[in-house]
């Protein structure tokens, strides 16, 4: 199969520093494959950039196959780009036109501080699971195998679908008001689904939530853009769960 | 944190926001049951019964508790919906140069606190118009009706008989029956009231003692805010734009219901395969439904002027 090219304007967010002041900078990149992925199409400009001297962007990326939650970036108004349960690693230049001018700009958030150019400081999340998001399992030797506690195949499928959220911030980079809550749900009903977790729901719930409004992000307005631009299409359902598990442990706390 | 987590978390703010929105969405029903008496109901039959109604919401104790609970419920429903919408634009304080928020949520829900703003700008000024003026200001007129009678009698002078015709004024009591209260002078045309109302109460002239409760007119003030002429009553000129302003009004209701109900029951954690479909097409079905039955009757009274 015949390789397309095409050349393409990009508009990316440039910034020195976390504390310098940012703008949007024009570049064009020629000959772009159609069949590479968005990261690689970043690695052509970075060449290019460095050809020229100059400093190349820098941006997140680890394993390049969807499944680490590193690559981020805003593309075209979209978190991930246009594309639906992709993230940028997997997105392809074929989504985009021949002279198309693509804006490429880092998730924007008060708790997601820009670190240099489109690298942003995630740590707000790792803080957030830090709260509670675990089972404080003894591990001193007498611990029993987890598949010995029966767990309904309904339930362990509900969990397993809530912990494939790969916590990429793209939830809170699509939120109008910058909220975590799909992130924070999910990471909540992976361990209140399981017998396991379920012995510490209501301090997990309550820390995690204390943690995540300290974190500096937006409340829950239910407009669903979230779970259209997951990459791991984390249902809605999670956040209904955390609002129950939290109602529970508000009303009947120690 | 149990004790301050119900007010304080950013959680328990939205189970308020959810309680307050359905408790208000439940109002709602009330009022529109109540405000379709203005066009199912004509002539001094209906009239008579909207004013029996007012007064009904305004001293039955089980209604007043639900009003003072509708009070508050607007007011912390708009107070911490206003704060929540400052505290999430603060989330987020460098905007995106380029964002397509469409492409992935409608358009009601990104725009609640500017739909609600709207909507309680309106609730101000609907509540200057009706119910200031009945509970407060005592502007409202009594409820009153004029009925021709014939007096029969002898001329003291020639002896003859003769027949008089005169107009009665009647005031319509708690009592369920029209009081006579005065007449219309033949000569002059002037009104001339014997018993002159307190407030709405009338009292006998020689014990002092409160014979009789009157009826607000309320069913006048509205018809004659949206345009028709009544019980001698001017007309509010400026009838056309307070139709308009009112049928604006309900479709901003109705988009801040299209996505105000069904999210309710989300912040709630009321979200079950079971049961979404349904919550969301009475949800849908409401959001349209009652606030286009609000806008029919001003503009129903309106073309009846």
């Amino acid at each position: 199969m015949a390789s397309k090219t095409i050349n393409i304007n990009l508009k990316i967010w440039r910034q020195k520093n976390a504390n310098s002041k940012g703008s949007m900078e024009t570049y064009k990149l020629d000959n772009v494959s159609t069949d590479s992925s968005f990261l690689e199409m970043l690695d052509q400009l970075n060449e290019q950039l460095v050809n020229e001297h100059k400093e190349p962007v820098a941006f997140d990326h680890d394993c390049r196959e969807g499944i680490c939650g590193m690559c981020s970036l805003y593309i075209n108004g979209e978190a991930h780009g246009p594309d639906r349960g992709v993230t940028t690693c997997q997105l392809h230049m074929r989504k985009f036109k021949d002279g198309e001018t693509i804006y490429v700009e880092p998730w924007r958030a008060k708790a997601f501080p820009v670190i240099k150019d489109l690298v942003v400081d995630r740590s707000a999340f790792d803080r957030i699971q830090q709260a509670g998001g675990f089972v404080s399992v003894n591990t001193s030797g007498r611990t029993i195998d987890a598949n010995t506690i029966p767990v309904g195949k309904a339930e362990a499928d509900k969990a397993f679908e809530a912990a494939t959220c790969i916590g990429c911030g793209a939830c809170v980079a699509t939120c109008k008001n910058a909220s975590a809550m799909l992130f924070v749900s999910a990471k909540v009903s992976q361990l209140a689904l399981l017998p396991q977790g379920q012995v510490e729901a209501k301090q997990r719930v309550l820390n995690m939530v204390k943690q995540m409004d300290e974190e500096g992000f937006g409340n829950c307005t239910n407009t669903g853009a979230c779970e259209v631009e997951c990459p791991k299409g984390i249902s809605l359902e999670n956040i209904a769960r955390m609002n129950r598990e939290y109602l529970k442990a508000i009303v009947a706390a120690d | 944190m149990s004790k301050s987590g119900i007010f304080t978390s950013s959680l328990a703010k939205k189970y308020w926001m959810a309680l307050t929105g359905l408790f208000l969405i439940t109002f709602l029903i009330g009022h529109l049951l109540g405000n379709l008496q203005l066009i199912t109901k004509t002539g001094e039959e209906g009239r008579r019964a909207f004013n029996e109604y007012a007064y009904f919401m305004g001293h039955n104790i089980f209604i007043k508790i639900l009003a003072y609970a509708t009070y508050i419920s607007i007011l912390a429903h708009a107070c911490l919906g206003l704060y929540l919408a400052v505290k999430n634009k603060q989330a987020r304080p460098q905007k995106y140069a380029h964002n397509r928020p469409g492409a992935n949520s409608g358009t009601a829900s990104r725009y609640m606190a500017i739909l609600g703003t709207a909507i309680l700008i309106f609730i101000c000024t609907h509540m200057a118009n009706f119910w200031y003026k009945q509970k407060v200001a005592e502007t409202v007129p009594l409820h009153y009706v004029e009925v021709k009678k014939v007096q029969q009698g002898q001329d003291p002078m020639t002896g003859q008989q003769i027949t008089q015709e005169y107009t009665e004024i009647q005031a319509l009591t708690t009592m369920g029956v029209y009081f006579p209260i005065g007449y219309i002078n033949p000569q002059t045309h002037e009104k001339e009231i014997q018993i002159k109302p307190e407030g709405t109460k009338f009292k006998d002239p020689q014990s002092g003692l409160v014979a009789a409760e009157g009826y607000k007119d309320l069913h006048t003030v509205v018809m004659n805010f949206f345009g028709q002429s009544q019980q001698g009553q001017p007309t509010n000129q400026l009838a056309v734009w307070a139709v308009i302003g009112y049928v604006i009004s309900m479709f901003v209701l109705m988009f801040h219901l299209w996505h105000g109900f069904v999210s309710a029951f989300q912040s709630l954690g009321l979200n079950h395969r079971k049961y979404n479909k349904l919550i969301s097409v009475v949800g849908k079905a409401f959001a349209v439904v009652v606030p286009l039955l609000f806008a029919i009757i001003p503009v129903i009274i309106y073309l009846n002027r």
